[in-house]
This record gives C-alpha cells, structure tokens and sequence, in this order.
C-alpha cells in the first residue's frame, strides 16, 4: 500500500498529487468494504442502477425531440422550415412526424450507435460548419447522401415504423401507387428511399443521383 | 329648347337611374351574389384529378394536361421530379410517356441530348387537373367533331 506523505505531496506538481490520489483511491475500491453489508452494498448498488438508467433514457429522449432538434438554428431555419409544407407535417388525419422518428433508429443499439455519430453534429454546431444558409446549401447533397446511405442500408427502417408494406391497402392508393408498390416495393427490388427522396426537405443537387436527371 | 321641367325630370331619371346601378347586384356564375366591392367566400377546395389514363387532347398542338397528382413535386435548378419518371431513360421502370421530342430542341431547331432547358420546367404548359364542375359551360368541339358535321354522312 502505498501512502503519500502531505508534506512531500505539496511540494510534487499537480500530476503527481493525481497520480497518487488515483492510487489511493484503487487501493479503497479494492478492499472489502468494513462498514456496511453486503445486501445494503448490493441494494444500494441496485437503486444507483436503476437511477441512473432512468436518468440517461431521459436525458436521451430529451435529445430525440423535435423542440431539441430545433433548439440550433441551423435546423430550425433550413430543414424545419421545408418540413413544415409537407405532408409529414400538415395532413388531413393530423398524425405527424417529428425529426428523430426519420432520423434517429427506434431500436435501442441502433438508436446509441447513432448517437455516437450525433456528436459530429454538436462539432459542426460548436465550429459552424453549417452556419450560413449559403454553407448549409453547398453542404446540402453530402448531407443528403448520408441519409439516402443510411435509409438505403437499413431498408428505409424508419419509414417502415409507421409505413408497412404489409398494412399498405393497394386499392386505396391511386392507380400509379398501386402498380409501384407492387412491381418495386413488395418484390423488395427498391426500397422506399429510392424513389420518395425529396418528400420531406428540398433536394439537393440532383445531377448524377440514380433515377434522377 | 329644353324647358326647365324638362331639365329637373331628366335630373331625376339619371339619378334614379344611377342609383339603381349601384344598388344591383351583378349575379355571375364565377363571383355568385357578392357583391363587386366585396370579396366572397373562397370555394372550398377540391381533390385534383389523379388516374393513370391519359386524357384526350382538344387539338394536336395542346400541352397534354397531367392526370395525376403532382403535390410537392420539386422542379428547380437543383431536380426535375417530373423527369424522374418522364425522362427517355426512365420510361422502362416507370412506364410513363416519355417527354416529347420536341423537348430536346433548342430554339434554332438542334435537337440536344437531353430535355432543353428552355423546356425543362413543366408546369409552365403541363397542368394537373382538379375534380370540378365547370362553372361557366362549354361547347367547344374539337376538330374532328366539327368536320364530321359537315360532312354528309356524319353526326349531327
């Protein structure tokens, strides 16, 4: 075990002082604990769990709400706006969809592991990437391709939430959608990106994009 | 000369005449009884025309009206949701009509790989259609309706 001597320590820099605190306090976490017992240990460490997953879900989900999404103004005055016309946000049933129901994955995995790459997006805030409207337009068709890739690997998963081919009534849609879905979609030849880009925000530069002009 | 009741009758016979001018109301079938000062109701509105099945030209030379929906269809410097479909080589998949020759030409005539850029926004000609009833009435007939009344065998 190896103890610090206070006078010698005030003299050692900081780093030295926090080297020794760190062993100091392994040396505390690996004894076995004097004072209380194991089932208060136990139950203790129980109820810290279960706070603290509370409180990561929650501060989680607060970050996959449209008021969050919003909160910077890169998406509030460019991709916000463009939602508000369609019909993702305005339609005769009033169900609608907010920002991370398309963009983030429901499924806890898939939902962290894209959390991770969301902290690109807090980089590119903090050091205004995008700050502009005329940045945030020459960066348009990168971003764009991020999601197409995204909704392209997973099989347009987030469409698929609410959109299954399986609850689609073929005729209830329109002569054209019906015969689509049927040749495209339900052979599972295309996905439903391939053909709905652009229904939520305006397209980006469209030259060279498959199926495009 | 006129005498002075005449003068005092014709006074009252513009102003009442006047007056009632005023006061009638111009009963069209595009404004209904509005008022012309006054601004009406808006028609409510109605769902657009949205089918598969072309719908027959009124003259050769007619831009043929799009019989399905096109709501929020983006036409822009940046895409042509139209030519998604419409475009030569897309046609296979989606079995649309494919745009017009005639689209590719520039204007001296030269015949360009792709759709003109003076051709290339559609909506300029090309128009959905909406499910209504026409308020004014038409009895316009095509070319072809014409001759055959005019021939001796044809329909009347």
């Amino acid at each position: 075990m190896s103890t610090v001597d206070p006078a010698a320590s005030s003299k050692k820099s900081w780093l030295a002082r926090l080297w020794a605190f760190v062993v100091e306090l392994w040396d505390v976490l690996r004894r076995p604990s004097s004072v209380f017992g194991l089932g208060v240990l136990v139950f203790a460490g129980f109820v810290a769990g279960v706070m603290f997953w509370g409180a990561f879900n929650t501060a989680l989900e607060l970050t996959n709400t449209e008021k969050f999404c919003t909160s910077c103004h890169e998406m509030h005055d460019n991709v916000f706006q463009e939602l508000k016309s369609t019909i993702h946000f305005t339609n005769r049933s009033g169900v609608r969809a907010t920002c991370p129901d398309c963009h983030v994955p429901h499924n806890w995995t898939d939902k962290i592991a894209r959390k991770m790459q969301a902290s690109k997006e807090v980089w590119g805030h903090l050091f205004g990437s995008i700050n502009t409207r005329e940045k945030f337009v020459d960066n348009r068709l990168e971003l764009a391709l991020h999601e197409w890739a995204r909704f392209k690997a997973n099989d347009s998963l987030e469409c698929r939430n609410c959109h299954s081919a399986q609850s689609m009534d073929i005729t209830r849609q329109s002569p054209r959608a019906s015969v689509a879905h049927q040749r495209f979609l339900f052979t599972s030849e295309k996905t439903c990106i391939d053909c709905h880009k652009g229904i939520a925000h305006q397209l980006p530069d469209m030259r060279g994009v498959p199926g495009w002009q | 000369m006129i005498g002075k009741p005449w003068i005092f009758a014709l006074a009252i016979i513009t102003a009442t005449a006047s007056t009632s001018l005023v006061a009638q109301t111009v009963n069209s079938g595009l404004r209904g009884p509005t008022p012309l000062n006054e601004e009406g109701p808006a028609a409510p509105m109605t769902p657009p025309r949205n089918t598969t099945e072309r719908e027959v030209r009124n003259y050769p030379e007619q831009p043929p009206v799009i019989p399905h929906n096109i709501e929020g269809y983006q036409i822009d410097i940046n895409g042509n949701k139209c030519l998604s479909c419409h475009a030569r080589a897309r046609t296979g998949e989606s079995q649309a009509p494919m745009v017009s020759i005639t689209h590719f030409m520039d204007r001296d005539g030269q015949f360009l790989a792709s759709v003109s850029p003076r051709r290339f926004f559609c909506t300029e000609c090309h128009v959905p259609q909406q499910v209504v009833k026409p308020p004014v009435d038409n009895d316009f007939v095509d070319i072809d309706t014409a001759l055959s009344r005019a021939a001796p065998g044809g329909r009347r």
